[in-house]
């Protein structure tokens, strides 16, 4: 291999920097939750504790921060269940020509670029007008969609674009039906890529803030919790906060990365066994 | 299956995402659109139609003003995560030789993205803190003898927050243009006698061109349409289009919070529009 040139150490050092940048403070605020009793939002530490993680779980004077968490997470996996199967329908629709599929194509691309707070506001009116209350499960969870969708489309229609059509003809040849075909043949092949849309379906309806601003009722979601917090609590228990939910990120993350690994593996090993029975 | 057929197939299949689109797209911008020409009193909003609210609008200096500051740090934001971005997926795409750690090192550069946005924005509380991170080392090395005020709840600290939550929309798109570009093409640069800024302006840039638009798409119409970070990282003291129109719910002027969000909304469009121009989105993903 040739030698590094000097351009690599520097931007290595840059990238280096970046991801200092990128991690840093939430790297802070992990370290200030654990602040002790007297301690307050900056640093110096005064000594190290569980107190602001124990007050979490005791009774809560303002809000109630499991019971959103809860909704959240509920809301995540309807989410997430339906942008992965509203995005697969959606990525096999493209695939073909059809009437309004141009139309379709710039509603997605409006849906991406449209200020989320145009979302919550609509939404906001057209219930109140139409005299429908507001909740997190129907007028929250459908503008959340708004979001997801677009994202699973577009990760469908990369999917689709590297996907070799001879398999689907192959199985058409050996008598699959349509459904065959999907069920046997394209679903195993994209499986690994709608973790990935599930991903993104979980994690960005759990982080969504502005489009369930105004949407989501009287019962709030979690980061509408955490933003009410950040106006009238100013302990650290705001950063234990922060720290736990990252750390469920995180882990909900390392699972879909994960399970994509462990997909990827096996399709890899099983692999076709085409031809070996030739021999 | 005739042509008929796969036409119907794909309009089934069509059909759940153009129904959410529709209830959850394009009936609440109809629906503001209506509401936009709407009366307000203290205590609700009457049917009518009436220009009141976009004169009111358009009649007022603030509205000016607001605009202007909002494109300047749509346009700030641009610049930076432009720099930072690019930089980057350069980096990743040519410089780092093995497959797994491209994959790895991206990822790294990815994960913050699926975290809360609203916990990265309030974690660099104990860095730009009167007595944080940043005041407390510049005390110590003697290169100021005061904290600088100006590092929480102010400009430089909405720009800092963009920057940081959305330099990863730059990333992904020009990673992935970049790792498309046959190498031969480099190599065929050098042998020509291209010097590496050389190869890095005529053979790399012009070939990311569609990574950088569809980056600066999703940069510039996140921060036109931001109202949260510029409220929470400015403090309250400075303003953009969405704190107007998210100002006006809170004070239930649900009519001309309306007529702001369909300005914005055409605003958006423009650019969007005009930016589209120079690159085919679906052909490139």
């Amino acid at each position: 291999m040739e030698p590094r040139s000097r351009s690599f150490y520097v931007l290595a050092a840059v990238f280096g920097l970046f991801l200092l940048f990128l991690y840093g403070p939430t790297i802070t605020i992990a370290i200030l939750s654990f602040q002790g009793e007297g301690g307050g939002l900056t640093f110096p530490m005064r000594g190290t504790s569980l107190y602001w993680f124990r007050d979490l779980f005791e009774q809560q004077a303002v809000g109630d921060i499991w019971g959103s968490f809860r909704r959240s997470f509920a809301l995540g996996l309807m989410v997430m269940i339906t942008t992965v199967v509203v995005s697969v329908m959606g990525g096999l629709a493209f695939r073909k020509k059809f009437v309004g599929s141009n139309v379709l194509f710039y509603l997605i691309i409006t849906s991406l670029v449209i200020p989320s707070i145009l979302i919550s506001l609509g939404v906001g009116l057209m219930f109140s007008q139409s005299g429908l209350t507001v909740h997190w499960a129907t007028s929250g969870f459908g503008s959340q969609l708004t979001w997801t969708l677009p994202f699973g489309l577009l990760i469908m229609f990369a999917v689709f674009n590297r996907f070799d059509k001879s398999y689907e003809e192959a199985a058409r040849d050996l008598g699959a039906s349509p459904w065959q075909t999907l069920r046997h043949v394209v679903l195993p092949i994209i499986a690994p890529s709608l973790i990935g849309v599930a991903l993104f379906g979980f994690t960005l309806s759990y982080d969504e803030f502005a489009r369930t601003l105004l949407t989501a009722g009287s019962y709030n979601t979690l980061p509408l919790e955490i933003y009410g917090m950040t106006t009238n609590v100013t302990s650290p228990v705001l950063y234990a906060l922060g720290t736990l939910t990252t750390v469920f990120s995180l882990v909900m993350i390392g699972v879909f990365l994960c399970v994509t690994w462990l997909a990827t593996r096996r399709k890899d090993a099983k692999g076709s066994d085409a031809g070996s029975g030739m021999v | 299956m005739g042509r008929m057929r796969a036409g119907t197939v794909a309009w089934l299949q069509a059909a759940p995402m153009a129904f959410v689109l529709l209830v959850f797209l394009v009936a609440p911008i109809v629906m503001i659109t209506i509401v936009s020409f709407w009366q307000a009193t203290e205590f609700s909003i009457i049917p009518a139609f009436d220009f009141d609210n976009y004169e009111f609008l358009f009649g007022s200096s603030v509205t000016y003003r607001v605009f202007l500051n909002t494109f300047k740090y749509a346009l700030i934001t641009w610049a930076f995560t432009f720099v930072i971005g690019f930089t980057v997926a350069y980096f990743l795409a040519f410089h780092v030789r093995t497959l797994t750690w491209q994959i790895t090192l991206f990822l790294l550069c990815t994960i913050p993205f699926w975290t809360s946005n609203i916990i990265r924005m309030i974690s660099w509380i104990p860095f730009l803190g009167r007595n944080g991170i940043a005041n407390s080392a510049l005390i110590s090395w003697g290169v100021i003898d005061e904290p600088l005020e100006w590092l929480l709840f102010s400009d430089f600290a909405v720009i800092l927050a963009f920057v940081h939550l959305y330099t990863l929309f730059m990333v992904v798109p020009i990673f992935n243009t970049m790792m498309r570009i046959d190498k031969s093409l480099i190599e065929a640069a050098r042998d020509a006698g291209a010097n590496g800024a050389q190869i890095l302006w005529n053979v790399i840039v012009p070939l990311c061109k569609p990574g950088i638009m569809i980056g600066s798409i999703f940069v510039i119409t996140l921060v036109m349409g931001d109202f949260i970070t510029v409220r929470f990282m400015s403090g309250s003291q400075s303003a953009n289009v969405g704190r107007l129109i998210s100002n006006d719910i809170a004070l239930l002027q649900y009519p001309s919070a309306a007529a702001t969000a369909v300005v914005l909304l055409l605003t958006v469009l423009i650019v969007i529009a005009i930016m589209l121009r120079f690159v085919d989105i679906r052909k490139e993903l």
